[in-house]
């Protein structure tokens, strides 16, 4: 009984720190006439960078403007390597397709019996950038050298997602002048 | 007599014109300037593109505004089912109304002589003869007082808005509004009642007037020189009486979605905004004409820039009218600048604060402010 009596009183346990102010920081105005200036001085910093023409700000102006400072090895877009007249390299055996884990590449294979050693080319080759999670298996996965992954990031924002869908004619831009693997132009009766 | 009219009719709408443009220009100033105060870039996506060409008008985003207002004026007026719909349809207007109201006092130019100002049309200014007109729509005696007789009835509008919404949270916030806005108010009163004793006139010209005088030589005599703890504690008082941030616990959108008006759209929500807008302007001008010697240059009179030691540079009449109103402009300009500045850089009071603020803190400095003033100026004219 006695030691129910004798027990201290319950003390709550303080988690954080009592804010301590100074009687200058209580008398607030003078705190507030600091942080004006700091609001105030940024302002004009940022105004005058404006006015003498540079940029007042971090924002990097997108889509017009692209980030400086994208990662070295980031790889944003893919292109299909081309063969020397200008037809992709790609014989349409639909591995990427089958590798990539997005599932994100639709291939339509065509078929042509007069080029005997490309017979099977894509006639519609095409790529989801809404879902495509840039892994670059189907860079891995082509056998035929025909998809590689480039630094460039396509032009993707619009009012329509079906815009988001990259075709042949956009993936077949890349015009290598210096290809180890592809000479370009081709030399003449090279085997290419 | 039509003189009168047309001369009057043109002070009317150069009001109502320079409010308008306030209220739509501040909408844009506001936008802007919390971007470059935070290193962003702000609003600049809204164009008009010049039809038959691929060229957009962007104009760093001024367009926004009119997005603004088209969005609203489009929108559905949608009605709470209230008991009341013609305080809720009438609300709007009276807090709108009394803003503008207050304009017509104010002083925005010196002494207007058309006849002077049009001396190179002979039939114009021998019409006119030599009748002459200070700028502003109606010179009262009463000037100052009427000033705080229509901002007293902006409550009216606030507590009509939340009171006739049927909703629990326009209604707290309606009496929020209620009860600081009388409190700031009051301060107002006070602080200003420093500047009269000085000046020995509620009378907006003749105070602007008394402010082209000289102090100790070198001031200009300038009402912010005379009574500065006055002037820091009217803008106080005058942002929390416009409820904005810090003040804005009437409308704060995390406690009480929009405050008194939550229940209201499209032009009716559009005409509250307006007001608030049109209302940085109206502040700004009072204390421009009360603190910041109105429409002069410092040391200008409508004779001309008189400096120390008797030195006149004249100017044209032409010339002192368009640098009165140019000026007059740009210090209100710049004060709401400073309020957007405030606006953007305070976190907001807790509600038992703002009124501790008021009664505790602000009052017993503006009667401490009263009584100095009071005994200094009965020293002085003995």
């Amino acid at each position: 009984m006695g030691d129910a009596l004798s027990r201290k009183p319950y003390q709550r346990k303080v988690y954080w720190n009592a804010p301590t102010l100074t009687w200058w920081e209580r008398v607030y105005l003078f705190e507030i006439m600091r942080g004006l200036g700091i609001t105030g001085g940024v302002f004009l910093r940022n105004m005058w960078r404006w006015m003498t023409g540079r940029k007042g700000a971090l924002t990097t102006y997108y889509p017009e403007e692209t980030r400086a400072d994208y990662a070295a090895g980031n790889r944003g877009k893919h292109i299909l390597t081309q063969r020397p007249d200008g037809r992709p390299q790609c014989i349409a055996c639909n591995m990427c397709a089958t590798v990539c884990p997005a599932q994100v590449i639709e291939i339509d294979a065509a078929f042509d019996p007069e080029d005997t050693a490309h017979p099977k080319s894509p006639s519609r080759f095409e790529i989801d950038y809404s879902r495509c999670i840039f892994c670059g298996l189907c860079v891995e996965a082509c056998p035929e050298d025909a998809i590689r992954m480039v630094k460039e990031v396509p032009e993707l924002p619009s009012m329509d997602r079906d815009h988001m869908w990259l075709k042949m004619d956009e993936l077949l831009t890349w015009k290598p002048q210096r290809d180890v693997a592809k000479p370009y132009p081709p030399k003449a009766g090279g085997s290419a | 007599m039509t003189q009168d009219l047309v001369i009057y009719a043109i002070y009317i709408g150069y009001a109502v014109s320079v409010l308008m443009g306030f209220g739509t220009i501040l909408t844009w100033v506001e936008r802007k300037q919390a971007a470059v105060m935070a290193d962003r870039i702000g609003a600049n996506r809204a164009y008009i593109r010049i039809p038959f060409t691929q060229y957009k008008m962007i104009w760093l985003g001024l367009f926004h505004g009119v997005a603004d207002g088209l969005k609203m004026l489009l929108k559905e007026d949608w009605k709470p089912n209230s008991y009341d719909r013609v305080a809720y349809a009438l609300a709007p207007w009276v807090v709108f109304t009394p803003v503008l109201l207050v304009f017509a006092v104010i002083p925005f130019g010196g002494v207007l002589d058309p006849g002077k100002l049009l001396s190179a049309f002979p039939a114009a200014s021998e019409w006119f003869g030599d009748r002459t007109y200070a700028m502003q729509i109606a010179r009262l005696d009463a000037g100052l007082l009427i000033v705080f007789a229509f901002g007293g009835m902006s409550i009216i509008g606030a507590m009509l808005a939340g009171w006739s919404s049927s909703n629990k949270f326009s209604m707290l916030g309606a009496v929020r509004a209620g009860s600081q806005m009388i409190s700031y108010e009051l301060v107002m009163g006070l602080t200003v009642l420093g500047l009269i004793l000085i000046y020995g006139t509620v009378d907006l010209t003749t105070i602007v007037q008394q402010q082209s005088a000289t102090l100790l030589g070198f001031l200009p005599g300038w009402g912010i020189f005379l009574q500065p703890f006055a002037a820091a504690l009217f803008l106080a008082a005058a942002i929390a009486e416009n409820k904005r941030i810090p003040f804005d616990l009437p409308e704060a959108e995390s406690e009480l979605i929009a405050g008194f008006y939550t229940e209201y759209s499209a032009m009716k929500m559009g005409l509250f905004m307006f007001a608030e807008f049109i209302e940085i302007a109206i502040v700004a001008a009072l204390f421009t004409t009360l603190f910041l010697g109105g429409y002069n240059l410092p040391f200008m009179t409508d004779a001309g820039i008189v400096f120390a030691g008797d030195l006149v540079l004249p100017m044209s009449h032409g010339a002192v009218v368009v640098t009165q109103l140019v000026v007059f402009l740009v210090k209100v300009l710049a004060v709401a600048s400073f309020q957007i500045l405030i606006r953007w850089s305070l976190p907001r009071f807790r509600y038992d604060q703002v009124l501790m603020f008021a009664w505790k803190f602000m009052l017993p400095l503006a009667l401490v402010n009263l009584c100095v003033t009071a005994v200094l100026a009965w020293s002085n004219h003995g």
